[in-house]
């Protein structure tokens, strides 16, 4: 398990501060990276090393808190603690401001595209998440305000294919938002964690999400469509998610981000103890109670916690990881033997 | 004050006796060894934050005691508990945000934080303590400049 996860490289990204999060591009060329300076980094490579392709230093005044890629990679969206979302326009490696939404009351804590790149989710400490349609003009109308939950709310994702919205919240709780009638709605809550829930992450399927806690445990929920064999209960016609696992014991503080690699099905987490950990379902577990294992384990990841990890999008194995102490790591994974 | 000149709401609280200074061991002042973090390094930090509506210390208000500092240098964690004056008070938070700023600012980065409240001091204890736990809270309340500057207030010397 030692040799599963190899440094790659490392970068002072956001020097003399904290870099919250990260995001690769589709095609998995470039990575932005966001943080407590109030910056955007685009890092690309240049022979073997991670050279930094451009800095977007205007736009914030605060804390930029998330980064996210338009699914056609010409757009980047960046959150921040001072309220407003700005949408980018990639040219070359120039970086426009085409529009900044304004809407929340306070700090915009994460930003998402669907997959369709026609709708782009956003949630802030005002407890609200909001959903905005994108026109060929970009052009974005806020045609939801959803206030389920009761609390600060601090990740949206989408779902990998369908308009399918997941939220996760210092409410302890996940909630799930589907259109209907022209309207959003709320169409399941997700029970279970302790605590704050940091981070979500779908598998490549959709048909399964895991989420990640203050209470130092993942869990990973199923969906149950309705009329499943299993029997498992929904209301309605719309699917029911329930906890099929938790990860409990292997973490040692809070976890901020959990990332499932759409590629090989590996999950990497994040956390506040300064270490990346990697799962990997076991070969023959039971899809309706699978059992995953710790494939590998760096304690000293970072310096200090690790806030984000993410995996590239066409290359398998190869995972980025973001710390409080300023730096982006690279890192490769592979599957240790007899797996 | 942030009081602004309002009742205070705890007029009258105990005042305890200030410690005295740490005797300097003979260890401490041969440069070979390394001194290790202890509970009363952490505590010489804290105790001398200013109550954000007396005119006095934690320390002389009892909110810090050296008892309720946890401190282990091999494993960089820290862990400080402190007892609101009364259970109600409305200032918890901002006391348990200046004694963190207070140690982010002083220790070492590879340092794991904790603070909380002394158990069963205070009526919305597991509210304070989740807020002091989250650092992106805490991070973004330290962009704001007002707040900030009531900390710093808290955290600058008596003139």
């Amino acid at each position: 398990m030692k040799d599963s996860l190899v440094l790659l490289g490392r970068v002072p990204a956001h020097p003399d501060s904290r870099c919250w999060f990260l995001a690769w591009n589709p095609a998995g060329t470039l990575l932005a990276s966001c943080g407590g300076d109030r910056r955007i980094r685009i890092w690309g490579t240049e022979g073997d090393s991670w050279i930094c392709k451009s800095v977007i230093s205007e736009g914030h005044q605060r804390t930029v808190r998330k980064v996210a890629w338009s699914p056609c990679g010409n757009y980047l969206a960046s959150a921040s603690f001072d309220a407003t979302t700005c949408i980018w326009k990639k040219n070359q490696d120039d970086f426009e401001c085409v529009t900044t939404l304004e809407g929340h009351e306070n700090e915009v804590k994460s930003v998402a595209w669907a997959p369709s790149g026609n709708l782009l989710a956003t949630c802030s400490r005002d407890k609200s998440v909001w959903v905005w349609e994108v026109d060929e003009e970009d052009e974005y109308e806020c045609v939801s305000v959803l206030n389920s939950h009761t609390q600060d709310v601090k990740h949206v994702v989408w779902h990998p294919s369908q308009e399918l919205l997941a939220s996760a919240s210092y409410d302890d709780t996940v909630k799930l938002y589907r259109e209907e009638e022209d309207d959003w709605v709320c169409c399941a809550t997700l029970e279970g964690h302790e605590s704050t829930v940091w981070s979500l992450a779908f598998d490549p399927s959709g048909q399964r999400l895991a989420s990640c806690s203050d209470d130092r445990t993942v869990r990973i929920w199923h969906q149950y469509l309705s009329g499943n064999e299993q029997g498992v209960a929904c209301s309605g016609s719309d699917p029911s998610w329930k906890c099929v696992c938790t990860l409990s014991g292997f973490h040692s503080r809070t976890i901020y981000d959990i990332a499932w690699c759409q590629l090989t099905g590996a999950l990497a987490t994040a956390c506040g103890d300064d270490a990346i950990r990697v799962f990997e379902e076991d070969p023959n577990s039971d899809p309706q109670q699978p059992t995953f294992s710790l494939t590998a384990h760096l304690h000293q990841a970072h310096s200090q916690d690790v806030n984000c990890v993410a995996w590239n999008p066409k290359e398998p194995g190869l995972l980025a990881s973001c710390s409080d102490d300023g730096e982006v790591a690279f890192w490769k994974y592979q599957r240790p033997e007899g797996l | 004050m942030v009081g602004g000149g309002g009742l205070l709401e705890n007029a009258n609280p105990l005042i305890y006796q200030r410690s005295g200074e740490r005797p300097v061991t003979a260890g401490e002042e041969d440069e070979q060894v390394p001194d290790s973090i202890d509970a009363r390094e952490i505590f010489d930090l804290i105790r001398s934050i200013n109550d954000p509506e007396h005119p006095l210390t934690l320390e002389e208000l009892n909110v810090v005691e050296q008892v309720r500092v946890q401190v282990s240098d091999p494993e960089s964690t820290v862990a400080v508990a402190f007892t609101p004056t009364i259970p109600h008070c409305s200032m918890a938070t901002l006391i348990g945000l200046s004694i963190k700023v207070k140690l982010l600012r002083s220790l070492p980065q590879r340092f794991k934080m904790d603070v909380h409240i002394t158990p069963g001091t205070h009526a919305s204890e597991h509210a304070v303590n989740k807020q002091l736990a989250d650092k992106e809270r805490v991070a973004a309340a330290l962009e704001n400049t007002h707040l900030l500057e009531v900390v710093n207030q808290c955290l600058s010397a008596r003139s």
